[in-house]
């Protein structure tokens, strides 16, 4: 299979030597950042190419979480036409790297350094076997809960800092007739939130040792037990209504002050951000109670496809441009994620920002720096599913807390 | 001397020119279905991922594929609604056309009404009544604003009921274009029959019960194999209608396929799945096909 994709990979780049001469130094980029705020963010980085005579060929491919995004590279790539730069997600770079369809980023990344400044979690992702084949975009993390500040002045709540505290704030919103938690029952919010129930039961340790290592004891374990009741639990806070609801029509109940909190990733700041609100004004961000000082990641990346020749010197211009501080903090300052190097001034950061900065900072030096299994970024997708499938099985009440931990370890292992 | 071999020529080209016209689509067709079809039942026998892979593994992805309780569950989803969708579909199909064949007034106009739905892609039904079912902006939300506070309709959001949510969207979708079918059928039945079972003194029920609908026995078979074949294939109206959900209680062989083979990363797998789907088609359309074409023998 390596070879057949390497003799095609070849034979494209012989191809485009020689129909792509005209058209020389332009990156085609292939995304799903279509949303407002996220066309805007990536205008920063077609203008830093255009100074430097780099045309950009925009290429995309509508559809949160980038599914129809890969079935069009799945057609580019066995047709020997891969774009330029691809954005990618966590274990999909490392599949498409294993195919041999990843160029090697090295000189640019010893040029810039990249090896200090990006989080070794992150690195673990932009490198295949030792050669950097991607470059990270933002940083964003998963144990978040959002809170309306003002209903929780109004109702005495203080910050939640223990899982106990959470449930009995919970309770009192939902005495007081409001919805506790706005949640979107989509199998892939369930397991955002599952991701921080899990490290707020097992810890740091724990989720590695279930999620990463996928060890059955630990998948099918009083813990793993534990977590599912835990989402149960959650499951008593939401509204009649949350099935099939979109993440930011949840986000919007809490900006409305319908629901209290919401368990999501911090692309929900966009979301508040877009709607005049103030981090820690309006409202309130704060780990998944339990899990304070772990952070748990997923990192949009550029995977940059082999393309030889003229193409390549715009798609290191491309991966250089990417890194720059300049872009990494005009970009994420709009996207509501992190910049994926450690070096750059918080300065333009709201204070949720500032926040998250310093916690990913610590995390990654204190090795609680995790891969998001609910994104892509603990397992490969077959996996990924897998879990999901009997995380939504659970919170949809057709598992209980013990069947679900049994049917756990099943699906994982039928799927690796 | 040269007429003959000149009209020679001509019947000749007469007689090539027709297959020379469709010689592309019935090749095209033959890679792009037959050539694909025989693809796909070799990519379910391989260890295929993310690209399509050549390494045989035997049997192993069927075998997965009947561990994954989310098939499971597909299937008995594909169960329920085929069933339900073509009974219901049927008689209702069969009581409206019976009724507009009363010689009714107004029935140029009635019949593109009931016919309208097909018109529309399952995508903009599954939408729409997705909308009209929402508890929280549809029908539960509408008579609540009209004053009755105990009416409740949340089959769309509870996982015992969902998949029948989809089977009226699908019987809203299909059930006028079966009523044209049989309206077509009843149209086509001999009047002297019916004279002469009148004059014998037939009830209207027993006329329907046992001359009319006998001789609908094309017409039902039409039908039975166009909706079933719609239930199988199903894709579009389940992802515009619950997505799968709520968790995975309205997931569908369909669905199931597509996920597993193109986001999920488990080609192989996706690809068995296919092929049971086709065989599963293959199993009602063989039987009818054979029937059809034994008949004017």
């Amino acid at each position: 299979m390596r070879s057949y994709i390497g003799r095609t990979l070849k034979m494209a780049s012989v191809l485009a030597l020689v129909a792509g001469s005209a058209q020389a130094e332009d990156v085609e980029v292939l995304h799903w950042w279509t949303s407002g705020g996220e066309a805007a963010a990536l205008n920063v980085l077609k203008d830093d190419l255009q100074k430097e005579g780099i045309g950009w060929k925009d290429m995309p491919v509508a559809g949160g979480g980038g599914q129809s995004a890969m079935t069009v590279l799945r057609a580019r790539v066995t047709s020997g036409d891969p774009p330029t730069a691809v954005q990618m997600l966590g274990f999909d770079i490392s599949d498409w790297a294993q195919q041999g369809a990843l160029a090697d980023l090295d000189k640019v990344a010893a040029d810039g350094n990249w090896d200090a400044v990006v989080p070794a979690a992150l690195q673990k992702f932009s490198k295949y076997d030792g050669h950097w084949v991607a470059v990270p975009v933002n940083v964003h993390s998963t144990n978040w809960v959002w809170s309306n500040k003002k209903m929780l002045a109004d109702l005495g709540i203080e910050e939640p800092k223990t899982w106990d505290e959470f449930i009995a704030a919970m309770q009192k919103v939902k005495d007081s007739g409001k919805i506790a938690l706005a949640a979107g029952g989509q199998p892939w919010q369930e397991a955002t939130m599952f991701d921080g129930v899990v490290l707020s039961v097992g810890g740091p340790e724990f989720y590695k040792k279930a999620f990463v290592d996928l060890d059955p004891e630990a998948l099918g374990g009083p813990q793993m037990v534990e977590s599912f009741k835990r989402m149960e639990q959650l499951h008593s806070f939401v509204d009649p209504n949350f099935s099939g609801r979109d993440w930011n029509l949840a986000t919007a109940m809490v900006i409305n002050g319908e629901a209290a909190f919401q368990m999501m990733g911090d692309w929900a700041k966009g979301e508040f951000l877009r709607a005049g609100k103030e981090a820690e004004v309006d409202f309130g961000c704060f780990r998944t109670p339990g899990t304070a000082g772990d952070v748990t990641f997923n990192s949009d990346q550029f995977a940059m496809f082999k393309v030889g020749g003229d193409a390549q010197a715009a798609q290191d211009a491309m991966a250089k441009a990417v890194m720059s501080p300049s872009f990494q903090i005009a970009f994420n300052t709009v996207k509501g994620s992190v910049p994926s190097r450690t070096d750059v001034s918080d300065e333009e950061f709201d204070a949720c920002g500032k926040k998250a900065m310093a916690q990913l900072k610590s995390a990654s030096e204190n090795g609680t720096l995790l891969g998001s299994m609910a994104h892509g970024h603990a397992d490969p997708a077959s996996v990924k599913n897998a879990i999901y499938d009997v995380v939504t099985a659970n919170f949809n009440g057709e598992y209980d807390a013990e069947t679900a931990a049994k049917e756990l370890v099943k699906a994982v292992s039928l799927a690796q | 001397m040269a007429r003959p071999v000149q009209s020679d020529l001509r019947t000749r080209l007469q007689e090539w020119i027709p297959k020379i016209v469709l010689a592309p689509s019935v090749a095209s067709m033959l890679i792009f279905v037959y050539g694909f079809i025989v693809f796909t039942g070799y990519l379910s026998f391989t260890n295929s991922r993310i690209l399509p892979s050549f390494d045989l593994v035997g049997w192993h992805n069927y075998w997965r594929l009947f561990q994954l309780p989310t098939w499971t569950i597909a299937v008995q989803n594909l169960a329920i609604f085929a069933s339900l969708y073509i009974a219901i579909c049927i008689a209702i199909g069969l009581t409206l056309a019976i009724f507009l064949d009363q010689k009714i007034r107004g029935e140029g106009m009635l019949r593109p009404i009931f016919l309208y739905p097909m018109a529309l892609s399952f995508i903009v039904t599954g939408t729409a009544w997705k909308w009209l079912l929402d508890p929280g902006i549809g029908i539960e939300h509408t008579l609540h604003l009209w004053g009755w506070e105990s009416f409740h309709f949340g089959w769309i959001k509870s996982s015992s009921m969902a998949i029948y949510t989809v089977v009226i969207a699908a019987v809203w979708q299909s059930s006028g274009f079966v009523m044209a079918m049989f309206l077509a059928g009843l149209r086509g039945i001999d009047n002297e029959i019916l004279k002469a079972a009148q004059m014998d003194g037939a009830s209207n029920w027993n006329l329907y019960r046992r001359i009319i609908i006998p001789q609908l026995r094309p017409a039902f078979l039409s039908a039975f194999v166009i909706l079933a074949h719609l239930a199988v294939k199903s894709y579009d109206l389940v992802i515009a209608l619950t997505g799968g959900g709520p968790g995975r209680a309205t997931e569908l062989p369909a669905t199931f396929m597509y996920s597993y083979t193109f986001t999920r990363n488990e080609m192989g797998v996706g690809a068995a799945s296919a092929v049971i789907m086709l065989m599963t088609i293959a199993a009602i359309m063989i039987p009818y096909l054979y029937a059809e074409l034994k008949e004017p023998k």
